[in-house]
């Protein structure tokens, strides 16, 4: 045993190979299974390009379903870590960016992009990072000056925020008579199907540098949790890092809102449930939750391709389906 | 010898609400320095001065002879640890996470301790007597363990000065008397320099070197335990009636509560 290894490094990295493990695996099952029945034997032959499985095959796991197992696991990975980061930011078990009306705000500014004919990236990415921004300026001058720290305060503007953005779609949707009105709809109830290689492509681009900033910042924020106060006589610069917690992850979460709409309850349930088996440590929870969170998605999203005789539903369904009974189960449990 | 906290004229407003006036005062390097008053009176505000959380506009703050102003957020939490008064947790860590979460400062950007981190916090877990607690989780402690394990985690710290605010406020007899007995133990073995903000006078009289008492913002007195203590300035600055004598146990003062005037009591002996 090498005693220079710190411990809890040792612990991130079994840990974080252990859902590795469980994430390729989901992401092959979820390769293999669609509409288009196949052998494993067929899928591995594609994967590894042995040829014989015929171009047809090829097309279907490379070009469809390929990058939205890919696009379910990064958004996954993102609602998950988001509702962490927010869960620690706040010392509420309640939070994630949907409370905090993060996401509201990206998919208005989602919205505001698709009405006005851009594309999807950088067009509608960038409305929506500067709708989740607004959000974000909005709390932050709801609670301005010192009272930013306090957690109540951001959560109960947090809410106000996110009924008025929810009042903001609702318009937005009833104003548009048109073609669009069913894409807006159907995205907003979370669609992971409008996926291309080279979008998830960016996307993954765009994300890893906020995992790895969350990251470094996971020692910090189990400080937090101990309260503002304790944790800056513990060395910790509050506003520095609770600003950086809070531009990376509405950043994070506005990237993948607008590419599938708002998907609930992954933030809320995945930080529970890995809380529950790894405990409150943040530098082993998040790599776990980015990890974790990915592979939960891809089964719901697997869920809703497969579930339906014909066509599909929303993976949000799925989420929230799953998601709210297990979220109130575990509440049960923890109260004893 | 060396001033742990020299303190000049500072004063200190919740916006309007002038909370410290003028306050000039200093604590000598292993001292034991608690700070008592009436509610309202400034304590925790002058705590939470001295570490590092409110930052007054005027007056002047030494800590170890250094402007408190200089000092960079790891090298203050280096040398000063809070015991705040009571930290509730709503996320289950371990004793020993929650201990070693004190060598925070001490650990480079990622924050992954050493066994030698790990060695500091068993430590600091001997000396407050919580080592069979080391794999329980916050949540299933009671008040004494808690604040048992909070003390734990600021002696992890390795700061030079620690700082408790109302640390005996929810705990019994027993465990009040248990918790100033291992601050007198560590002011002796590793020479910390105690400060205390107290409710209790009959528990600084007995454990304070140096007392501060506080009214409204000014120093009413400061000294020994028999000179702050009298009588008069007790019943005046508390406004209500008080008996002080000899302690029975020790040459220091004890104070006695009276019922106010018009109300009925009992007498036993």
């Amino acid at each position: 045993m090498n005693l220079k290894t710190p411990f809890v490094l040792k612990r991130i990295v079994w840990v974080s190979s252990l859902f590795l493990l469980i994430l390729l695996m989901t992401i092959f099952i979820g390769i293999s299974i669609g509409s288009t029945r196949n052998g494993v034997k067929a899928v591995l032959q594609s994967l590894f390009g042995q040829g014989g499985a015929g171009s047809m095959m090829d097309t279907i796991i490379w070009q469809i379903r390929f990058p939205r197992v890919l696009l379910a696991a990064l958004v996954g990975a993102t609602l998950s870590l988001g509702g962490l980061v927010f869960q620690a930011l706040l010392r509420n078990p309640l939070a994630e960016p949907y409370i905090l009306g993060i996401s509201g705000g990206s998919a208005i500014g989602a919205i505001i992009g698709i009405l006005a004919g851009l594309s999807r990236f950088p067009g509608v990415s960038f409305t929506a990072f500067l709708g989740s921004i607004a959000t974000l300026l909005l709390l932050l001058i709801m609670s301005s000056g010192q009272s930013i720290l306090k957690k109540n305060t951001l959560l109960l503007s947090g809410v106000m925020v996110n009924a008025f953005c929810g009042a903001i779609i609702m318009f937005l949707v009833s104003m548009t008579q048109d073609s669009r009105l069913h894409n807006i709809i159907f995205w907003l109830m979370g669609d992971l199907s409008m996926s291309d290689i080279g979008q998830v492509g960016i996307l993954a681009i765009t994300l890893f540098p906020c995992f790895i900033i969350l990251f470094r910042y996971s020692h910090s924020m189990n400080l937090l949790l101990m309260g503002n106060e304790m944790a800056q006589t513990m060395g910790v610069n509050i506003k520095r890092v609770t600003t950086i917690l809070l531009v990376t992850t509405s950043f994070m979460v506005s990237s993948t809102v607008c590419h599938c709409g708002l998907i609930g309850f992954v933030g809320l349930v995945m930080p529970h449930l890995l809380r529950l088996i790894l405990g409150p440590d943040h530098r082993v929870l998040v790599p776990a939750c980015i990890l974790g969170g990915g592979a939960y998605m891809v089964i719901c999203d697997l869920l809703s391709r497969t579930l339906p005789q014909q066509g599909e539903m929303p993976a949000g369904v799925i989420t929230a389906m799953i998601g709210a009974p297990l979220f109130i189960y575990l509440l049960k449990r923890s109260k004893r | 010898m060396k001033k742990a906290v020299e303190i000049k004229s500072l004063n200190f407003s919740y916006n309007d609400n002038e909370i410290l006036k003028n306050l000039s005062f200093s604590v000598s390097e292993g001292e034991f320095f608690i700070i008592i008053g009436p509610n309202g009176s400034g304590k925790t505000t002058l705590v939470k001065i001295i570490a590092g959380i409110l930052k007054p506009k005027k007056g002047d703050i030494q800590i170890l002879d250094h402007p408190l102003k200089k000092y960079g957020r790891k090298d203050l939490a280096k040398t000063i640890a809070l015991v705040p008064q009571m930290a509730a947790l709503d996320f289950p860590f371990t004793v020993t996470e929650l201990v070693l979460m004190g060598r925070s400062p001490h650990l480079s950007m990622l924050g992954f301790e050493q066994e030698k981190d790990l060695e500091i916090a068993q430590n600091a877990m001997a000396l407050t007597d919580i080592e069979h607690l080391a794999h329980r989780t916050t949540d299933q402690l009671s008040g004494g363990e808690c604040q048992r394990v909070f003390i734990a985690r600021a002696i992890c710290q390795e700061p030079k000065i620690i700082l408790l605010d109302e640390p005996t406020a929810s705990l019994d007899i027993a465990h009040q008397v248990k918790v100033m007995d291992l601050m007198e133990k560590l002011k002796k073995e590793i020479g910390f320099t105690v400060i205390v903000v107290s409710h209790d006078v009959n528990l600084a009289a007995m454990y304070g070197s140096h007392l501060l008492l506080l009214n409204a913002g000014i120093i009413a007195s400061l000294g020994k335990p028999e000179d702050v203590l009298t009588c008069q300035l007790l019943e005046k600055t508390y406004n209500c009636k008080l008996l002080v004598d000899e302690s029975p146990v020790g040459k220091f003062p004890r104070v006695t509560l009276v019922p106010m005037a018009g109300a009925t009591y009992t007498k036993v002996y």
